[in-house]
């Protein structure tokens, strides 16, 4: 188990590599000269030189990835162009509503997900299946940015339940910062609610076809023991991974939420620093994400010990 | 028996059945696929015959007929300067249509190559999959954002970013296909008469790849659709006059109250296309692989 764990780690060394080298030459497929484009079109060449000399850019490419990728590794991924404070500061301020969204939207995914996968393998080819799986084909068609605009319409503009924009801390009191934030949450969570409900439920099935739960109803166990306690246990590693894979999609689609319900997260961060043109905030967000999303794989992958006895590496 | 080797298993089949039976047949086993396949024919005849099923320039100000409710003049009601709703997503369905369709080829032609090349040698194989698995680390829409600020918005730079993103989901599913019929007989068969190395990659073994490349190259035009609706939604798309899904939905983002139809019929037109993509997917893997029925 310990060369697996030790394996696994270092099979990210890679990966994350990859990873840094997609981020830093970003910059470097603009077309024109970075400092030209950071300066804008009313800088004097010796003001583009500077710049040049004072970012690195004069230097051969490998020694500017090297020197780079070491002040990343120490947290230092620049300053930011428009606030002048260093991009790590300045991703940690707008790191709490995008994982406070990801996290109940995830919820919201997983409270959908799960049982609709698991009424529609008990009731297979039923009309519940068949509403579960039609729920399913819509998620994965609907965009959550439209879906959002929807809820507004409906639950903010028509009945006024919800407030349509806007961001309080769990710090503001927790009941508040729910309030603002149910509506984000659903249209983030439920699209991606999809890919659990079709994975539960072929889980589901695949192992209500083994031979031990034929045994356990044969013994008399009642039909709910024999899903929760025998099928719905051992059908829970394969789900995990989707679990992983509907993070990643998550932390992509919450950028596009944050922007219809105005949440100050990353998202919103990063498409403002598009508009822009803040490189090196896009660079930093983007590295952080994509080094957090290989991190949950990992932590996905270390679940199964705990989750099933049986897997052994 | 060496002759027979030499062919592969679809000429010993004898003769093959055309296209249209085919596709009949892929229908009558799941009949909601011919209801995707229907309801794409619709969008792609609407794009072409924007101009005849509506009357109205989809760029053309009115400011007397702004924010009007859909009606019998504008079905689908009109925009803040008066522009007819209906026309702007016929004209929309152009663009997404489009980039779908771009983005799928540039992403197929750059996956199969990698998927090619890393099938035919552990080599190759171990550093393209590593850097292949290194550009899936990055959410799809996330590393669409930061290749269209750096390349700038414009349709062509879409199509590149999006290409880029989603090549390596098609480059994991060539290899994955090659990986397993690079062991089959008629392959050692082809090599032992002398085929070239290249031959046999091109001949046999990418012919037998086909199936999973078709059912995902109709999931990637359905990403496509969606990514650059969410990229034309955030404005770092296709330019802001250019009328797309993703952008007439933005511009009705600040008139939710007065006027929701807006936002409310492009964003119906996307879900219908891309619900339509997923249900050829779904009905090609059931046709192409039964093995995969209920994955």
């Amino acid at each position: 188990m310990l060369s697996y764990l030790t394996g696994r780690v270092v099979s990210l060394v890679p990966v994350l590599f990859v990873v840094a080298v997609v981020v830093f030459l970003l910059i470097h497929v603009t077309p024109g000269d970075p400092a030209r484009v950071l300066l804008g079109q009313d800088a004097t060449p010796e003001q583009v030189q500077n710049l040049r000399h004072e970012m690195g850019l004069d230097r051969p490419l490998g020694v500017q990835f090297i020197l780079w990728l070491g002040r990343a590794f120490h947290g230092d991924l620049g300053i930011s162009l428009f606030q002048r404070i260093p991009v790590t500061a300045d991703i940690i301020q707008h790191a709490g509503p995008t994982v406070t969204l990801s996290l109940m939207a995830i919820t919201v995914s997983l409270l959908i997900g799960i049982p609709a996968g698991v009424v529609s393998a008990v009731f297979r080819n039923s009309w519940l299946d068949q509403g579960s799986l039609a729920l399913a084909m819509l998620g994965a068609a609907v965009p959550s940015f439209w879906l959002g605009l929807s809820l507004i319409v409906v639950f903010a503009v028509n009945l006024g339940w919800l407030p349509s924009s806007g961001y309080r801390t769990p710090g503001e009191g927790f009941g508040l910062s729910l309030h603002y934030l149910i509506l984000p949450a659903l249209a983030l969570g439920l699209p991606n609610s999809s890919l659990i409900i079709r994975f539960t439920r072929s889980s589901l099935l695949d192992v209500i076809g083994n031979d031990y739960i034929r045994t356990a109803r044969a013994k008399g166990v009642s039909e709910r023991g024999v899903i929760f306690h025998h099928a719905l246990r051992n059908a829970l590693v394969p789900i995990l991974t989707v679990v992983g894979l509907t993070f990643a999609a998550l932390m992509g689609g919450a950028v596009v939420t944050e922007t219809v319900f105005s949440l100050p997260g990353v998202g919103q961060l990063v498409v403002s620093s598009v508009l822009r043109r803040d490189y090196p905030v896009i660079q930093g967000v983007i590295l952080m994400v994509a080094t957090v999303y290989v991190m949950i794989n990992l932590a996905v992958d270390l679940l199964y010990f705990l989750v099933d006895p049986r897997v052994k590496y | 028996m060496a002759e027979r080797a030499l062919l592969s298993p679809r000429a010993i089949t004898g003769t093959r059945p055309g296209v249209g039976t085919l596709l009949w047949r892929m229908v009558r086993r799941r009949r909601i696929t011919g209801v995707g396949g229907g309801l794409i024919l619709l969008a792609v005849v609407a794009a072409l015959a924007a101009p005849l099923l509506s009357s109205y320039d989809p760029n053309a100000l009115n400011v007397s007929d702004r924010l009007l409710p859909p009606g019998h003049a504008h079905p689908f009601g009109t925009d803040e300067f008066g522009r007819d709703i209906l026309s702007r997503t016929l004209y929309g369905a152009r663009l997404s249509l489009l980039v779908g369709a771009l983005v799928t080829l540039l992403a197929t032609t750059g996956g199969i190559f990698i998927g090619l090349t890393a099938g035919a040698g552990p080599k190759a194989d171990r550093i393209l999959m590593r850097i292949m698995d290194g550009v899936m680390a990055f959410p799809d829409i996330l590393l669409a954002i930061a290749l269209m600020a750096s390349l700038g918005p414009s349709v062509r730079n879409v199509v590149l970013s999006l290409g880029f993103v989603y090549t390596p989901r098609v480059a994991r599913v060539v290899r994955a296909a090659v990986l397993v019929v690079i062991r089959l007989e008629y392959v050692e068969a082809a090599r032992a008469v002398g085929a070239s190395g290249a031959r046999v990659l091109a001949r046999h073994i990418l012919v037998n790849c086909a199936s999973p490349v078709i059912v995902q190259a109709t999931f990637i035009t359905a990403y496509a659709m969606l990514g650059e609706a969410a990229l034309s939604f955030l404005g770092v798309g296709v330019p802001p006059q250019v009328p797309t899904w993703g952008g007439i939905i933005a511009a009705g983002q600040v008139y939710l109250r007065q006027a929701s139809w807006i936002s409310i019929f492009p964003g119906v037109a996307i879900i219908l296309s891309v619900l339509a993509l997923n249900l050829i997917g779904d009905g090609l893997r059931d046709f192409l692989d039964p093995r995969l029925r209920h994955a």
